[in-house]
């Protein structure tokens, strides 16, 4: 365990400095991944730990046709939210579906955001080859045992999963992150703040060093939409997804008039299949028309042996929610 | 290990008493609750999070105090499982795990009784399946699983924990 200095933040603007300033510098807020990393694993080894749980961030508010959550919000705070449970259900069936209780109480929707992969090679510093630990150095993952690993924005360079189940509901309803640094506030939709990890899998998203995520802001769904999400696992409960699939449609008559869909336990990051839902506007609401957004919603799969499985398993999570959501019976 | 690491002063809330201590800040709260308080009700499993062994209320609220900074709890109160009885009575859950049978080696039974207490609090006992499905992040080796949830119910039936 490596030595580092702690420092507690009493305001943003302070805590945004401490880090920009010092490049070994790290935030701290709940710590069910940094401390995890740190600590115990010893794959991150910061310097100085600035904790920001005492920040103004925590608590959410609903406006036009939105909700605004302070990144300090816990996912058990989010989960109870009246505006979720109303109008985003699918958001709080992916928070439930994460992590246990205890986990939720402490981790955060920022962090939530910005959790680090559970690849048991990115998490074990004594395997060589990582490319997310040490660009260049290769991936152990692709020829040593994989199973909970990523197909979608997945090559020869990194197959490490993005295990969120919350973010894959967020991209698919355009959520869109809200930031303090350095240079100033900025907006960012979560749909672009992903990097696929290319040949480059060490840089996981388009924040600066020190970049504050201060809250995320989700638009609310339609009254007339119908959603949800289901996550397919080893376990029923307190287990990552194998494959999961976030839905939001809104049907008239029996045709699918709009469509979104995120998939999980699939993809390097949370996944937006835009390819499914341009299937699904404007079809008619049955089985070949969600077999259809499936092969669209798979298509492009990098896959080793290991992983080969979640292709067709991904496919069929993805039509069982469609089938439940639209109340099409299989 | 460096001499020159300031240590933190942290005033942490256990069971009702404040304790005045100076850490390393890389101490975590089980540690400190441990090492430090000499309260070792709160027991370190698998120490990243995943078994619940180590679960204490932090302001009322179940956390696993393993993936936590002591320095972090400053001002905070924590309820561990020494603070559970009242003047020798045991808590309610407490209990109706030793009439279940409800922990074979008991070493994760501190977590699974205050994980319980919180549970009872969020309302999530409404059913064997609701109990499974909210107790998830407390993992018992022995298997006494059913035992647990009927200890549980039992508690939950007779109008919760006090």
């Amino acid at each position: 365990m490596s030595v580092f200095e702690y420092v507690r933040a009493t305001d943003v603007g302070e805590a945004v400095a401490a880090v920009s300033t010092d490049p070994s510098a790290s935030y701290l807020a709940g710590g069910t991944t940094q401390l995890d990393l740190m600590l115990k694993d010893g794959v991150v080894s910061p310097d100085r730990l600035v904790d920001i749980t005492r920040l103004p961030l925590r608590g959410a508010t609903r406006s036009d046709g939105a909700i605004r959550v302070g990144a300090l919000t816990t996912m058990e705070e989010l989960a109870a939210d009246p505006t979720v449970i109303e109008r985003l259900p699918l958001v709080r069936e992916a928070l439930l579906a994460g992590a246990s209780v205890q986990l939720r109480n402490m981790a955060t929707i920022g962090g939530n955001l910005l959790q680090r992969t559970r690849c048991r090679y990115f998490r074990d510093p004594t395997v060589a080859a990582c490319n997310k630990r040490r660009r260049g150095s290769g991936c152990a993952a692709i020829s040593g045992a994989a199973r909970m690993h990523a197909i979608l924005g997945a090559s020869e360079h990194c197959i490490a999963l993005h295990a969120s189940d919350l973010c894959v509901t967020l991209v698919a309803l355009d959520a869109v992150v809200h930031t303090q640094g350095t240079n100033g506030a900025r907006s960012i939709p979560l749909t672009e703040f992903y990097r696929i990890p290319g040949d480059t899998p060490d840089v996981e998203n388009v924040l600066e060093h020190g970049e504050l995520i201060t809250a995320v802001e989700v638009p609310l769904l339609p009254a007339d939409a119908r959603s949800g999400y289901l996550k397919v696992r080893d376990r029923s409960s307190y287990e990552f997804a194998l494959t999961s699939a976030a839905v939001a449609l809104i049907l008239a008559d029996g045709v699918i008039r709009e469509a979104r869909v995120g998939l999980g336990g699939v993809g390097t990051i949370p996944w937006r299949a835009r390819g499914a839902e341009e299937v699904l506007r404007g079809a008619p609401a049955h089985l070949e028309t969600f077999r259809a957004a499936a092969e669209a919603a798979l298509e492009g799969a990098w896959t080793v042996p290991g992983t080969a499985f979640k292709v067709e398993l991904g496919k069929r999570t993805l039509v069982r929610v469609l089938q439940t959501v639209a109340g099409v019976e299989p | 290990m460096s001499a020159t690491i300031p240590e933190v002063a942290v005033t942490l809330g256990v069971n009702g008493v404040d304790h005045q201590l100076r850490l390393d800040p890389r101490v975590t709260l089980l540690d400190a609750l441990r090492d430090a308080v000499g309260l070792t009700g709160a027991k370190k499993g698998c120490d990243q999070g995943a078994c619940g062994a180590c679960t204490v209320l932090l302001d009322g609220k179940r956390v696993v105090s393993c993936l936590m900074l002591a320095a972090q709890g400053d001002g905070r109160q924590v309820t561990t499982i020494e603070g559970l009885s009242q003047g020798g009575d045991l808590h309610p859950l407490q209990e109706a795990f030793i009439r279940h049978d409800a922990f074979q080696c008991g070493y994760c039974t501190s977590g699974q009784i205050l994980s319980a207490v919180s549970l009872l609090a969020e309302g999530r006992a409404g059913s064997d399946e609701e109990i499974r499905e909210f107790m998830s992040g407390n993992l018992c080796r022995c298997g006494a699983y059913p035992n647990i949830v009927a200890a549980i119910r039992e508690v939950a039936e007779a109008g919760g924990s006090r």
